[in-house]
């Protein structure tokens, strides 16, 4: 059994152990027991790890050549776990950096977003009013343009750059999301009995919004935002494989592939950084399905 | 319903109007699209000045979006901004392999998909459910472009070491102008198709599965249980119809989004759709070009919403539109 923290333990009168839990802790618990969850965030581990540490795992960055043994689109081997490309790069150090730069968009328009979209969402959730009204004509706006076409015009207009400029232009759909879900609970627990009773004893607006309402939304929140770090990193790959996204030389799975594109006899350099995105989408979505499980059981679908 | 017809169109009138305004207003200020033109040494400064004027680029940015509106409505979407010509026969053209690819691609997703989600929902947990669950998870991990060239490099390239050849990687038909209905032209968009009705079927085998599951668990089966019916007519007659509607829901809004949007299928096999034109018109920073093809997504992607929902208040008759 898992010992949350925090938990107040005690025996009754009767001789009775009880146990008081947190819902944090009752979520932990539902977390823990979700095995392909488990397997997922395992999975993430591992991947954004290789992709933090790169610089140990593939030391001397993403376009070190060994000209003492030059060997170009070379097959998979001992030496080149992955093979090496037209130039003689070792594609295994390539797809350890390229997960670094995923990563990097992925976490950063998750976490980007999620906070623009909270606070959007509960401006215009709590207020109501003309904001509520322009937010959700706004997200009308951008339900009607098709999404992936806007990121194309945006990337293609602005031209090809860093992975912070890509995350930026990403972040300036995501956001429009979550607000969205953000909205939808602030506008039912506004009404709710606590919040009333939180204001009867003189509570103010920015204390209610984000003390006492802020808290409850944290598990849409929180889900959300973890399958947006999957999309965002789909959506880039899709971006930099069209050559719209980030600017080479940093290598992004999606541009690793485009590249591998040129060489289709060449599969190992189409399979791996392919491959590399499905495991990590993948674990992204299992870790999100545990997520929603844990955090917001009355959603769960009928399991019996 | 006709009011409620009536009302949404008329509301996506100035959804459209705003959309398609900011849309230019973003285009036109992320560069000048005759920059190539002034570097070039053959052309004078004056005949660059000509071509400004002559092209409204003089004017303040509101100004030219009234002249492209009225270009959209007097003259079909108006001309290219690179080559001159008229853009509708380029969307007409397009539209025609988009919608060939999608039609077909998405009717066998849709079949598949409701016969696996069915049976997966019947046979709960069975290997066969926990075999297509994982499928769809796979393809909701999948990169589009990286499915289409696994299926080009495993089902083209492969063969050709032996000289033999199935599919085609790219392109409509052998010769231009063939026919688009042939076995050739099958041959040619085999691959597409494949790619995206893998992606789509996901999608619906997963939907239908879990809105079988929740007519499944509702009172009203299990009370037609009870009454005795056969459990194939519980399935078929109580479970099925009911757990069709969310179904249509979701395949009209993906075939809205696809109709504009197989952009990365369409780029990877060099396929004469839509997309790819949008595409290539990103590329050369035709700036009317994307424009027409932005107002003619937006608005399939209006009707289909607006077709979602009505099938929806048809096959429902809970849902009331007043």
């Amino acid at each position: 059994m898992l010992a949350p923290q925090g938990a107040v333990e005690g025996t009754l009168e009767a001789g009775l152990q009880f146990k008081v839990r947190s819902q944090w802790s009752y979520a932990r618990m539902r977390f823990f027991r979700h095995r392909l969850a488990l397997l997922g965030l395992f999975g993430l581990i591992v991947i954004f790890g290789a992709g933090i540490f790169a610089n140990y795992i593939a030391p001397g960055g993403f376009s070190k050549i060994n000209l003492n043994d030059f060997q170009y689109l070379a097959h998979p081997s001992s030496k080149h776990l992955f093979g090496t490309d037209e130039i003689g790069r070792d594609e295994f150090n390539r797809v350890i950096w390229g997960i670094r730069t995923s990563m990097e968009v992925g976490v950063f328009v998750a976490i980007v977003s999620s906070l623009i979209g909270m606070f959007v969402g509960a401006v215009a959730g709590y207020y109501g009013g003309w904001i509520d009204n322009l937010l959700m004509r706004l997200t009308d706006l951008v339900l009607t343009l098709p999404a992936l076409a806007i990121l194309l015009t945006a990337s293609a207009l602005l031209g090809q750059g860093s992975q912070w400029r890509i995350s930026g232009i990403l972040v300036a759909f995501f956001w429009t999301g979550i607000a969205r879900v953000v909205r939808g609970v602030y506008l039912s627990l506004r009404e709710k009995e606590y919040v009333e009773a939180a204001k009867a004893s003189g509570a103010g607006d920015m204390r209610l919004m984000f003390r006492h309402i802020l808290p409850n939304t944290l598990g849409p929140i929180i889900v959300n935002g973890t399958l947006a770090v999957g999309t965002a990193i789909l959506v880039e790959a899709a971006l930099s494989f069209l050559n719209l996204g980030i600017k080479p030389p940093t290598p992004s799975l999606g541009g690793l592939i485009n590249e591998g594109q040129a060489n289709p006899q060449q599969w190992w350099l189409t399979i791996f950084p392919g491959f590399t995105i499905v495991l990590i989408v993948l674990c992204v979505n299992f870790v999100g399905d545990g997520l929603r499980d844990a955090l917001d059981p009355a959603q769960r679908r009928v399991r019996a | 319903m006709l009011t409620y017809i009536v009302r949404r169109v008329l509301y996506s009138i100035p959804v459209l109007f705003l959309s398609s305004f900011l849309s230019f207003l973003f285009v036109s200020y992320a560069g000048n699209p005759l920059a190539g033109l002034r570097q070039n040494p053959r052309f004078s400064h004056q005949t660059y000045l000509n071509l400004v004027h002559q092209l409204h680029l003089d004017k303040p940015v509101v100004v030219r979006f009234f002249y492209w509106l009225h270009d959209v409505f007097t003259d079909k979407l108006g001309k290219s901004l690179v080559t001159g010509q008229q853009i509708w026969p380029d969307i007409t053209r397009t539209m025609s392999h988009t919608a060939q690819v999608i039609i077909i691609s998405e009717s066998l997703a849709i079949i598949l998909g409701i016969a696996v989600g069915i049976y997966s929902a019947i046979r709960q947990y069975s290997v066969f459910d926990y075999m297509f669950t994982s499928v769809s998870f796979l393809g909701f991990a999948l990169p589009t472009f990286w499915l289409a060239l696994l299926l080009q490099i495993a089902f083209t390239d492969i063969f050709l070491r032996w000289n033999v050849r199935i599919f085609y990687t790219s392109g409509l038909n052998s010769n231009p102008g063939g026919s688009p209905w042939s076995l050739d032209r099958l041959q040619h968009i085999a691959l597409p198709v494949a790619t995206l009705c893998i992606i789509s079927f996901a999608l619906y085998s997963r939907y239908m599965r879990a809105s079988m599951l929740d007519v499944i668990n509702s009172d009203y089966v299990r009370t037609a249980r009870a009454k005795g019916v056969p459990e194939w007519k519980v399935i078929m007659r109580h479970v099925f119809r009911n757990a069709l509607i969310p179904i249509t829901t979701v395949t009209a809004l993906n075939i809205g989004g696809l109709l504009g949007g197989a952009i990365v299928t369409e780029t990877v096999f060099s396929l004469d759709g839509i997309g790819f034109w949008f595409v290539n018109a990103l590329n050369q920073k035709d700036i009317y070009e994307v424009m027409a093809y932005l107002v003619v997504t937006s608005v399939i992607i209006v009707v289909f919403n607006l077709i979602a929902d009505i099938t929806y208040g048809f096959l429902d008759p809970r849902i009331r539109y007043d």
